[in-house]
């Protein structure tokens, strides 16, 4: 039996008057790979960014309702314990330009102050590397500047500092939508195998994507979460007119 | 390309179209034309600015040539000015200039740097961040004798206080302690507001990305920020360095005008700029003229290495 990690219940999230996340009730089970897909300003993002408090980064951005994780309130602990156990992967690919590869994948313990031993460096650096299949072609260069690899491994790198903090969730924001066809599917090859640790929640533009990586798939529209269930029912068999116009392409 | 050069095609009910081709297209050369001639106005103000300076260095090569050859090296050396025996030493005032600016960049740095960074990162809108804002710019407004009425009213028996109660004898207030807290408060605005907007260019992602691996703040500025604008902070700092050792009128009137080499911070002193302010109206031989100018010529380079060392540094940072 599947164990429910996020619950959102009555979410809603708004930029000043602008109320862009309305009333969304969702249960996301443990080691699933979630789809969030929706046309450009239907809130997804802004939902996701609420998942791990990014949201209230930006200012003027406001939330309230309930969201939990492990039916702990995310919002009443501290933002840096919530952004520990649900990591992100941005985008565009941000590896810190004045870092090292290595240094980069250890760069969460650096900037929690955490001290860690040379040997246990090494170890989180190569797991973490080999996690995200990009040991093999860095193992060489790990003191270059994470700026000098190609989008895909760059993008590929931020998903190994996130990795390496051994977090519970991690959310990915259109992970792909800046990279080339192969590094996607470099990226989306490496979905599958995270969802053993990890319970992945990917906003993606892109259906094909949604359909070939994901166990559930929700569908958001001017801010509410019309539709979610399991990926093949929603491809299929869509319960609300709105998806199936969606998938249908009707409207973008 | 080649399609452009041939004839426009004109259907015949259209002749009145032509007119309006050949007006439009005479219209386009004419842009050709003041492109042209602002491309040269842009070009004659960049050299009249060249020559400007090579003149100004001109003038002072020649001018200090009846100095150079009295005196030559020990004009460098020579910690001894005395212009009725004819002898002039600018170590003393050598020495002044860079330990009042350089004393005066360290008070400044720090204030500066958490000056940038509040305004950039921590709290770059808001009532208090305009009017602090408006204060910061406000102080590179002052006119500088200004600062020197304030510093001779205010901060010298401030200092001569503090002197004497660390037990220095002959506590006078005036001298290079009280020039280069004058300094560092007349430079704070040029570091942090080349700070602050470099600060505020920092891409969004990368603070995003520090955010998303739970750090705080201020972890945020110390790993992110800093290291991504520090060649920006360095080159603000390198400004006002500038500035301070230029800067002459505020420095006059706290500096002490001595001519003997200083002792300590305290002592009274004098800088490059400081003499020649001081004693250009009073220069009745050749030689005396000459040495100032020679003088001017000095402090002239030094700003000009400073500024050199400074950019090769930030160069490295950028390169890195």
């Amino acid at each position: 039996m599947e164990s429910t990690i996020i619950k959102s219940r009555k979410f809603n999230a708004s930029f000043g008057i602008n109320h862009v996340v309305k009333n969304v009730n969702i249960d996301i089970p443990r080691n699933n790979v979630i789809a969030v897909m929706g046309p450009s300003g239907c809130g997804k993002t802004t939902f996701l960014r609420c998942i791990n408090r990014m949201h209230e980064l930006i200012p003027g951005a406001t939330c309230n309702g309930a969201m939990t994780i492990n039916d702990e309130d995310i919002y009443t602990m501290h933002p840096i314990f919530v952004r520990l156990k649900i990591g992100m992967v941005f985008q565009r690919p941000n590896p810190f330009p004045n870092l090292s590869i290595y240094d980069n994948v250890i760069a969460g313990y650096k900037l929690n102050g955490i001290k860690l031993a040379r040997a246990e460096k090494d170890r989180i650096v190569e797991h973490s590397l080999t996690k995200v299949a990009l040991w093999n072609e860095v193992k060489d260069s790990l003191l270059k500047k994470g700026t000098f690899l190609s989008g895909g491994q760059q993008q590929r790198l931020c998903i190994a500092r996130a990795v390496a903090m051994e977090p519970e969730v991690l959310l990915f924001d259109e992970p792909t939508s800046a990279l080339d066809p192969i590094s996607t599917a470099t990226v989306e090859e490496l979905f599958h195998e995270l969802k053993a640790n990890y319970t992945l929640i990917i906003v993606t533009h892109n259906m094909q994507q949604a359909a070939r990586v994901s166990d559930r798939t929700a569908f958001f529209y001017m801010g509410e979460l019309v539709e979610y269930d399991l990926t093949k029912n929603v491809f299929t068999n869509p319960k609300d007119n709105r998806t199936q116009n969606y998938i249908t392409g009707r409207f973008s | 390309m080649e399609t452009s050069l041939q004839a426009p095609v004109i259907p015949s009910p259209a002749v009145r179209d032509t007119v309006g081709i050949r007006k439009r297209i005479r219209r386009s050369f004419r842009q050709i034309r003041t492109e042209s001639v602002f491309k040269q106005t842009l070009v004659i103000a960049g050299l009249i600015l060249v020559i400007l300076v090579l003149g100004i260095l001109l003038t002072l090569i020649t001018q200090s040539l009846p100095s150079i050859r009295l005196l030559g090296l020990k004009f460098i050396w020579g910690s001894t000015w005395n212009p009725v025996k004819n002898v002039y030493g600018a170590f003393p005032f050598l020495l002044g200039t860079l330990l009042t600016s350089f004393l005066a960049l360290l008070i400044c740095i720090p204030f500066s740097i958490a000056i940038a960074v509040f305004l950039g990162e921590y709290y770059p809108s808001g009532w208090f961040a305009d009017v602090l804002k408006n204060a910061v710019e406000l102080i590179a407004a002052v006119p500088s004798v200004i600062y020197g009425f304030w510093g001779l009213a205010v901060l010298v028996p401030m200092v001569r206080s503090l002197e004497a109660r660390l037990g220095i004898d002959q506590p006078l207030g005036v001298g290079i302690f009280s020039a280069s807290l004058i300094l560092s408060v007349m430079i704070i605005p040029y570091a942090a507001s080349l700070g602050r907007s470099m600060i505020q260019m920092v891409p969004e992602h990368l603070k995003e990305a520090a955010y998303g691996l739970g750090a705080t703040r201020w972890e945020v500025i110390r790993h992110v920020v800093l290291p991504y604008t520090r060649s920006g902070l360095f080159a603000g700092i390198l400004l006002s360095l500038g500035r301070a050792l230029g800067e002459t009128m505020a420095v006059t009137m706290v500096i002490g005008n001595s001519s003997i080499l200083p002792k300590s911070i305290f002592a009274p002193g004098n800088t490059m700029a400081s003499v020649i302010a001081n004693e250009f109206t009073e220069a009745d031989k050749t030689v005396y003229l000459s040495a100032l100018i020679e003088l001017g010529l000095a402090l002239f380079l030094v700003t000009v290495i400073i500024n050199i060392i400074g950019k090769k540094i930030i160069d490295r940072f950028t390169n890195e």
